[in-house]
């Protein structure tokens, strides 16, 4: 469709640049200059005509052959893409490989680099049941405070689906259980042991039957690695999922490098990925880095029983919605499974070794941190003591997560579950004079009216200033240059704030989750919250099944 | 300073309960000198540093060259009727001085009508004063003819803001285009003062059947020349000068649709038109400063490169079109209209007020097409019915106005339907995946319909 649409276009500028040609004849007269018009167009028509049928033969010849025209410009006419787009790599090979051309890298100061260090300052570590989307809001905890737990033990489950066990993360005391509003569970905190016991699991073989598989990873806790598209919600254990997603580098700002992370766990991922591909009828699919001037891992290029693609472009070309789009999207009853890199790896070593894998590689990055580093932890460790003598003495903001789609928090804040950053900025609450005509410092933006454009290299000390107020949606042009899905992001939010439930559907909602319109809202214009509004949308969607 | 500042705003605040009007022109006063110390609170962390207060100062920016040319050329066209100080420098002082003293009063009143409509409703609903009348407060003094009376800009800015804009929602929610808006107020309201050929030079009058003068020259000019002769240059004088032999009042394009392209080249050159030397709209006229800011709209992102393009094209294809069905040779009795068909396509960039409508007008970013393929089709059919209008509209030879209004009625069709296309490609996508699985699974399926 859109090889046609491509050609259509060289069609079109062809013919305008005949008619303009046949107009530069000021002797002629009127009339003379319409026939020969109208005899170009006849011609070039004809020509155009005979062009896309040989190309259209073309096309059914390489289909008969199972060659995909696209991927590898077999067609008469060249697709815009062909001409215009960016290069593959070299090391692609012959993996597929899909060029996004929207997008923008946010580039930060504070960028973590070197080796991994153990975090040993970090003694409590939280499971917070707000982490797992799609849980009823009050969840039945099966401990209490004081209780010892090892790591592994189940402490609490979902009324909807009591099977499933969430664990947890270390062996320990439990010392508090906080609640947030309305009561409900935010937080199960446990002081972690120094000494770490397991519960040892009998692992079924990564061979078993499906149902086996399911029912030992909910019984471990492993069911809570697991999100499922549409909502990024857990996944209901009665829906065989129709393919499964792993998206092997994150592109978000200051996100991790996941070649670091899976340095020393190549086995581990590869255990984790056969496990999954025996739990979808579909397939696993990886998304690979094609940024880079080298080729990412082995463990994700040589990795075995899943299908690959490289993606090469800018944020988001690293969130697995993006690339869950450009391979096979999701819509109507479809559901799919996403993991992160870190959840194959824990996936993976449950069944290596029997017991559960809670240890998390997390970037301490951002301008406000004294020095950027990985630190290897827990899932849900003390923000505060992750960050222990590593903090200027600025007024910051701590998120966990990446600056676009994480969640702020406290000093007794707890790393969110599926997080693999910890993000410091400086808050912005102050006055800038005119600073929307003159500002007065260097700040992110996609916008030629900042001289950032010059600077393509610059990393930028924001802060948490909204930089504007909010307005009504005025600008029409600005998602569009950062979205790389064919969805009309505008509309899809202005449909969700009427609760249109049939229009937001088909324009794709179920596709998104928040980060992946997180740099559409970060660009905005008119600073709507569209992470929100998206949510909402995505909650009424659910609520109407 | 900026401390200072700070304190003196928060010094001078008005009390929000008491007096919302105050509040509110506090409001905007205040964010338009500091940007406020708001925070991100949910969503995102960071925010691109570009605001609506930005982007629209970007057009109010790209305008003002044709401010500057606009106010030379108001008192050259004066000047020049008169047959006076016919150099560019010539009388410079007399000149920018005889087109300030038009154009300041107009930017004023704009300003003071448009921004009060704003405040007052921004104070009624209790929102903070938007920035839309920014732009079309830019935009209007520029596209109406300099000898306007105040009273009728008044009227037509109050008209465009409060049932263009305010009925409908505020910025971002208009249909039609404002500054557009109160011109075709005047337009239809108004007519002798917005169209023919008298109202284009300021300061002529007519004083019998097609004897024109130069206006009498009022107390403001006096104090002027009082300081001109002081430093010894030239002065206004009393005024009341016979115009120049063969005076025509008219635009080219007034010419042009009665006596086709012969008609425009007896009074005005090729050059002149390009540059702007002539009567017209105070900023329609100078064709490389609209396209130097059409540039700089288009490299900052501004405004929108798809619909000038296709503006281009549409206009192109009408152009070749009319070209195509007018006449070869014309007779001592053909009617004008044949003869403005027959003016070749090209020739039309340099008359009239098509760049400045395709740069600044179609390219608002509320009332056009929002989304990129609907912008190809919207600007297509701005260039294509604007020049339709221009040429075969028998009672008035321009057409820019209309026709983006007329497509801004329907920019959200051409959305709508976009979007189907969207939503219809979605559809197609799930069912040819579903398709697929049902392939490569027939067995499963087979013992589906086996139950």
């Amino acid at each position: 469709m859109k090889s046609i649409l491509n050609k259509a276009v060289l069609t079109a500028s062809g013919f305008l640049f005949a008619c303009e040609l046949s107009a530069q004849n000021e002797a002629a007269s009127g009339s003379n200059i319409f026939i020969y018009t109208l005899v170009g167009i006849a011609i070039v028509l004809f020509f155009g005509m005979l062009i896309n049928v040989a190309d259209n033969l073309i096309g059914i010849e390489a289909k008969q052959n199972n060659i995909d025209v696209d991927e590898n410009g077999l067609a008469f006419l060249p697709g815009l893409n062909h001409l215009f787009g960016g290069k593959a790599p070299s090391y692609t090979g012959g993996t597929p490989v899909t060029i996004l051309n929207r997008g923008h890298d946010i580039l930060l100061e504070g960028e973590a680099s070197g080796a991994i260090e153990d975090a040993t300052q970090v003694t409590r570590v939280a499971v917070q049941p707000p982490n797992f989307l799609g849980l009823q809001p009050i969840p039945k905890l099966t401990v209490a405070v004081g209780d010892t737990v090892k790591a592994g033990d189940q402490v609490f489950f979902d009324k909807k689906m009591p099977e499933v066990a969430f664990v947890a993360p270390v062996s320990g005391e439990v010392i508090e259980v906080n609640r947030g509003a309305k009561r409900a569970i935010s937080e199960i905190v446990i002081l972690a042991d120094k000494e770490q016991k397991y519960r040892q699991f009998d692992t079924p073989d990564a061979s078993a039957d499906r149902g086996a598989l399911v029912d030992f990873l909910k019984e471990s806790g492993a069911w809570a690695l697991l999100r499922q598209r549409p909502y990024n919600v857990i996944p209901d254990p009665a829906v065989t999922p129709r393919d499964i997603f792993v998206s092997t580098f994150d592109t978000a700002p200051l996100a991790p490098n996941n070649d670091l992370v899976v340095a020393g766990q190549e086995a581990a991922f590869q255990q984790g990925i056969d496990v999954l591909a025996r739990l979808t009828d579909g397939q696993v699919h990886l998304g690979l880095n094609g940024n880079g001037d080298a080729a990412p891992a082995a463990a994700f290029t040589d990795a075995q029983n899943a299908s690959k693609r490289f993606f090469k472009g800018q944020h988001p070309a690293g969130n697995v919605g993006v690339q869950l789009h450009h391979t096979a999207p999701v819509g109507g009853t479809d559901v799919v499974w996403t993991l992160g890199v870190q959840e194959v790896i824990a996936l993976g070593n449950l069944f290596l070794n029997g017991r559960i894998d809670s240890t998390r590689v997390v970037g301490i990055v951002g301008a406000e941190v004294s020095e950027p580093k990985y630190v290897r932890t827990y899932a849900g460790a003390n923000v505060g003591e992750l960050l222990s003598g590593n903090l200027s003495d600025n007024k910051v903001r701590l998120i966990s997560g990446d600056v676009l789609s994480g969640l702020a928090k406290a000093e007794n804040g707890y790393l969110n579950f599926f997080d693999d950053q910890l993000t410091v900025i400086a808050e912005g609450d102050y006055y800038e004079m005119f600073g929307w005509l003159i500002p007065s410092s260097l700040r992110p933006t996609i916008s030629n009216t900042f001289p950032n454009f010059l600077l393509p290299e610059v990393k930028f000390e924001a802060d948490t200033n909204t930089h504007g107020e909010k307005r009504a949606f005025v600008v029409t042009n600005d998602y569009e240059q950062v979205m790389p899905m064919d969805v009309y992001t505008q509309q899809l939010m202005k449909s969700i704030i009427i609760n249109d439930i049939e229009r937001m559907e088909g324009l794709g909602i179920l596709e998104l989750v928040e980060e992946d319109v997180a740099l559409c809202e970060f660009v905005c214009v008119s600073k709507q919250p569209l992470q929100h509004i998206l949510r909402q949308g995505l909650d009424l969607m659910r609520e109407q099944g | 300073m900026k401390k200072a500042l700070l304190n003196f705003f928060e010094r001078i605040e008005p009390d929000k309960e008491k007096s919302p009007f105050l509040h509110t022109a506090y409001d905007a006063f205040f964010t338009f000198a500091f940007t406020p110390n708001e925070v991100t609170a949910k969503g995102v962390h960071i925010r691109d540093g570009m605001d609506l207060k930005r982007t629209m100062v970007h057009v109010v920016l790209a305008l003002q060259l044709l401010y500057v040319f606009g106010t030379y050329n108001i008192g050259d066209q004066h000047f020049d009727a008169l047959g006076m100080y016919p150099g560019v420098f010539e009388g410079l002082h007399l000149k920018i001085f005889y087109g300030l003293v038009k154009i300041l009063p107009i930017f004023v009143v704009t300003h003071l009508v448009g921004l009060g409509v704003e405040f007052y409703y921004a104070a009624k609903k209790g929102h903070a004063v938007e920035e839309g009348f920014l732009v079309s407060g830019a935009l209007i003094p520029l596209i109406m003819p300099p000898d306007i009376p105040l009273w009728i800009l008044t009227v037509s800015i109050i008209f465009a803001v409060v049932i263009g804009k305010e009925a409908f929602g505020g910025t971002g929610m208009n249909i039609l285009n404002i500054a557009l808006l109160a011109r075709v107020f005047v337009f239809f309201a108004y007519p002798t003062y917005i169209s023919g050929d008298e109202v284009w030079i300021a300061g002529i009058e007519k004083i019998g059947p097609g004897m024109y003068a130069g206006q009498e020259y009022g107390a403001v000019y006096g104090v002027l020349d009082s300081i001109f002769g002081a430093f010894g240059w030239a002065t206004f004088g009393e005024g009341q000068q016979a115009v120049i032999d063969g005076f025509t009042g008219a635009t080219p394009l007034g010419l042009a649709a009665k006596g086709g392209w012969e008609a425009v080249t007896q009074y005005y050159t090729v050059d002149q038109m390009w540059w702007g030397n002539i009567p017209g709209s105070i900023g329609e006229t100078s064709k490389p400063l609209i396209l130097l800011g059409a540039l700089f709209l288009i490299l900052t992102k501004v405004a929108d490169w798809r619909i000038m393009v296709s503006a281009v094209v549409g206009f192109v294809a009408c152009g070749l079109m009319i070209n195509g069905i007018a006449p070869d040779t014309f007779g001592p009795g053909t009617a004008g209209i044949f003869k403005f068909m027959a003016v070749p396509w090209y020739y039309h960039f340099y008359m009239g007020s098509f760049f400045f409508a395709m740069a600044f007008m179609a390219t608002d970013p509320v009332t056009a097409a929002s989304t990129g393929t609907g912008k190809w089709i919207y600007g297509f059919f701005i260039g294509f019915v604007g020049l339709i209008i221009r040429i075969l509209n028998p009672a008035y030879p321009e057409g820019w106005m209309l026709a983006i209004l007329f497509m801004n009625v329907f920019a959200p069709l051409i959305d709508h339907y976009v979007f189907e296309a969207n939503v219809n490609r979605r559809a197609k996508r799930q069912a040819a995946i579903a398709a697929a699985r049902a392939e490569s699974a027939p067995v499963a399926n087979e013992a589906v319909a086996a139950e």
